[in-house]
């Protein structure tokens, strides 16, 4: 499998770029630092001087390359859609090759390398926090999304007993009419938030579908990717790709954006797919007439109101209006439209480890829309951005709670008003 | 580079982290939407005019070229440092300080993207009306050092029309102040007038007042398709004759709807050769009215069909019809030569005609859309390069170009400026006595020539500049 593609090979994306500027506007990271190596334009000025011999991979050039999120809202906005994100992944690769991997890096590598994730615990982990961490698996990409210092005074769920494969069996028999989905359910929903891992496994089942949730699927490998670890990245994609080989399945379901983000990245990254079309749960719920559904549903007399996130790697892939649709049909809560919604919440992977500060500034970013909205509850369809998201809020001294929308599709499904 | 004492006074003055000299940042600061890259020896970020007003001093001291810099988006060269020397970066200074609802004016730092004012000032019902495409990166600062324009202008003007006072740091350091908050003025000369456009060139705005209007209550969109460009350009003129100025008045050529069927499919007539896109704005009650108006007027002109948005999704769709041109045109071919010249809005048939005419002489397809209504054309020179003797084509395409402009009575750059890009071309418009005056007065405010140098003016740009020319690539939406 391919280690990605080399940076020498991109000389016809960066010669598209015609330096506009129109990244300027979409770019996280600019908005706060208002300089040119931090947006998409600069970046690739500094790939073209690379590869010219202009420029060499010195410290202040690495410094440059890792201010981004990875978000992509830069290539969606772009008018010659230029693949600044795999320009930005080719660099890293690049500058990993030469200088070696960063000791952030070496972390990933040494947790989502290791083999697939599987339910062992790895007991006294040396490199974070060990208390918080002591029920993860030391493969786990979370553990350096969060490490010491992006850790410090932040807002974390507390850790379950038991993760997702402890909770839902590998496969469950549904109606032979319905779809047979697998379930790709990263890092986060697995350890961190099973409960909404659970939700995504049994809801599709609920429905009708029968389910598989493979025991061999391990990180999705963007942490990998962002830290240039070219040959990781293949092999967490191999891994992941045979995990739901031989299945027979209509398609894969994600309920982390990111996630998803990533595992449509691999044919590009290393020439191989998935064997069925991966689909965010949000766009397979409405496809199954969930809308309707939850539509249908009494209005509970007492509603709370919610608002929602969207997360990068869905607001790029143009997964806005399913969440919303969900949302608005529920009958517990009244949806409404915040200011933003389409800002990052700037955790961005790795990023927020690397630049804890940055990472806050970004994210506060949403509190003028959070506030504004009246919402109690803000909803979103990333594991990450939910995080960040309570993180954000909870400085800010906010009463609002941040769930993923299968939470509130869950409750409007099995709880009555109170 | 710099020397030791130089770059040891620079630190002193704006602190360390808003001083850098290396290859990296010298890199990302040495270009602007323009094809071109020319390294600058320093990069600072100041924060407030006192900073500036000492750094300007420093270099007027020591004869180094200072280059005031906002998002470097600009499309003629205006923040390209041709000439080496410091690269002023005005981005931290990002703060609207005042808008003020009782006489409707806002004051702001040049480093505030344009895009962000309009936002705020429309929370409060008011209306900054200048709308360059580039208006979400752009800052206000580069917007008045181009005088930027935009769609709306139509109806509005540019931006000139809602400067009413500036702060400005001369080339030799002294802190001047121009206008006011006042409607009216007239206390000595205009100096407002004379660096709103300057490039950069006169002096570094520090801090800017701007008229606001209330907001107007709705807005109508309407697609006007024609079986002629003729047709489209008359309707142009016969709209303005007919005493209408609508709010925009965007017109796209046969080439440009060609481009953008291929591209994204274009549910139109096939007979189609020319669009319009007609917006009103004002009260809500008067809107239907206007509109009608401006269809009674155009419909003998060979109109096949109009659209009226209803929704704001409608008008959105209208839009995106406008706003896909550009990133079609790569597909015609890889080169693009985008010029925004204007002539007299009587005058937008004749100038489309001889496009038409020149196109076909030279054999080159050349892409026509704009601001019509403001006789503000975008025209696209699409060429590729890699064609033996195609360069000289296109120079002699772009000359004829140039010279039909100013034989109409029109002008070689509407709303982009001069800056490297279209110094050659100048004096096509300008006579010598007229030239000969704008140079007296940039040697009276810059007697070393060390504000933004090898601008504007043709014989100061250094013949052996260190830039280094990149082919050019489609460029996105000029207007």
């Amino acid at each position: 499998m391919a280690e990605g593609k080399p940076l020498e090979e991109f000389g016809e994306e960066i010669a598209q770029c015609v330096r506009c500027g129109a990244c300027q506007a979409h770019c996280p990271v600019y908005l706060e630092t208002g300089r040119e190596g931090s947006v998409a334009r600069g970046k690739i000025v500094l790939a073209a001087a690379v590869l010219a011999g202009e420029a060499e991979l010195d410290e202040r050039l690495r410094e440059e390359i890792g201010l981004c999120l990875l978000c992509g809202s830069c290539v969606v906005k772009c008018p010659n859609k230029v693949p600044i994100d795999a320009i930005v992944a080719a660099l890293r690769r690049r500058i990993a090759d030469t200088h070696g991997l960063t000791s952030l890096a070496k972390g990933v590598a040494a947790l989502t390398g290791s083999k697939p994730l599987l339910g062992t615990l790895v007991k006294g982990a040396d490199l974070l926090a060990p208390l918080l961490f002591r029920k993860i698996p030391a493969t786990s990409g979370l553990r350096l999304r969060f490490g010491p210092a992006a850790l410090k005074d932040r807002s974390l769920p507390p850790l379950p007993d038991r993760d997702l494969f402890a909770r839902v069996p590998e496969f469950l028999q549904g109606d032979p009419s319905q779809p047979t989905v697998g379930i790709f359910a990263g890092c986060a929903l697995t350890y961190l938030y099973p409960q909404v891992g659970e939700i995504l496994a049994r809801l599709p089942h609920r429905l009708g579908c029968s389910v598989h949730l493979p025991r061999s699927q391990g990180c999705c490998g963007m942490p990998a990717l962002s830290s240039g670890n070219g040959p990781l990245v293949a092999s967490l994609a191999k891994a992941n790709i045979g995990a739901f080989a031989g299945r027979d399945l209509d398609c894969i379901l994600t309920a982390c954006a990111s996630c998803r983000g990533m595992l449509t990245g691999y044919a590009a990254e290393t020439g191989q797919a998935p064997a069925a079309e991966l689909v965010d749960i949000h766009v397979f719920l409405q496809r199954q007439g969930l809308v309707e559904q939850l539509a249908a549903l009494p209005k509970w007399p007492h509603r709370f109101r919610v608002a929602y996130h969207d997360p990068c790697h869905l607001r790029t892939a143009g997964i806005t209006r399913e969440p919303r649709a969900l949302l608005g049909a529920l009958p517990q809560a009244d949806f409404v439209e915040m200011e933003d919604a389409g800002l990052c919440c700037g955790l961005g992977g790795t990023f927020t480890a690397a630049h804890p500060d940055l990472s806050r500034a970004i994210g506060d970013r949403k509190l003028a829309g959070l506030r504004a909205s009246g919402a109690t509850v803000v909803a979103s369809g990333c594991p990450g951005c939910i995080l960040q998201l309570q993180d954000i809020v909870d400085r800010a001294g906010l009463a609002i709670k941040a769930v993923h929308t299968l939470e509130l599709i869950q409750q409007a499904l099995t709880e009555s008003p109170a | 580079m710099l020397a030791e004492h130089i770059l040891q006074r620079l630190t002193e003055i704006v602190g360390p982290e808003h001083l850098a000299t290396g290859t990296v940042d010298r890199i990302t600061y040495s270009f602007d939407a323009t094809q071109r890259q020319c390294l600058p020896d320093a990069v600072v970020h100041p924060g407030n005019t006192e900073e500036i007003s000492r750094i300007v001093q420093l270099a007027n001291e020591q004869r180094i070229p200072i280059l005031p810099r906002g998002a470097g988006s600009g499309f003629t060269g205006g923040s390209l440092p041709i000439c080496g020397g410091i690269v002023l970066v005005l981005t931290r200074m990002n703060r609207i300080l005042e808008i003020d609802t009782d006489n409707l004016i806002a004051v702001v730092e040049p480093g505030v993207v344009t895009g962000r004012l309009q936002k705020e000032v429309e929370r409060l019902g008011l209306f900054y009306p200048p709308d360059p495409a580039s208006k979400d990166f752009s800052t206000l600062g580069g917007n008045i050092a181009e005088c930027a324009g935009g769609p709306r202008c139509v109806k509005y003007g540019v931006t000139r029309d809602y400067v009413l006072g500036l702060t400005v740091v001369t080339p030799t350091g002294s802190v001047i102040r121009t206008g006011g908050r006042t409607m009216k003025n007239v206390v000595g000369y205009d100096l407002t007038r004379l660096f709103v456009g300057s490039e950069g060139t006169l002096g570094i705005v520090t801090q800017i007042i701007l008229r606001l209007l209330p907001k107007p209550e709705a807005r109508k969109t309407m697609l006007v398709a024609f079986a002629t460009i003729d047709g489209a350009a008359q309707a142009v003129s016969a709209i303005i004759r007919g005493k209408i100025i609508p709010t925009t008045l965007e017109f796209m050529d046969g080439s440009a709807i060609d481009c953008v069927r291929r591209a994204a499919g274009l549910d139109l007539p096939l007979e189609c050769r020319a669009v319009l896109i007609v917006e009103v704005d004002g009260d809500r009650a008067l809107l239907a009215d206007q509109a009608r108006k401006v269809l009674d007027i155009i419909q003998p002109l060979g109109v096949l069909e109009t659209r009226t948005a209803e929704t704001a999704e409608e008008s959105e769709a209208i839009w995106k019809v406008r706003r896909s041109v550009s990133p079609s045109l790569r597909a015609l071919n890889p080169h693009k030569f985008n010029e925004d010249i204007v002539v007299p809005r009587s005058q937008v048939p004749a100038m489309i005609r001889a496009l038409e005419a020149l196109s076909t002489e030279y054999g080159v397809p050349i892409v026509n859309f704009g601001h019509a209504g403001d006789g503000n054309i975008h025209v696209n020179v699409m060429v590729d390069l890699h064609q033996p003797g195609m360069e000289d084509t296109v120079r002699r395409v772009l000359d004829d170009i140039f010279r039909i402009t100013v034989e109409l009575g029109g002008s070689v750059s509407g709303e982009h400026g001069i800056g490297t890009a279209k110094a050659p071309y100048i004096a096509m418009e300008l006579d010598t006595p007229t030239l000969d005056a704008m140079r007296a007065v940039k040697r009276a405010l810059d007697p070393n020539n060390i504000m933004n140098p090898g601008k504007i003016f043709p014989e100061t740009v250094t013949a052996n500049s260190p830039a280094t020319s990149l082919p050019p690539a489609p460029a996105p939406d000029h207007g």
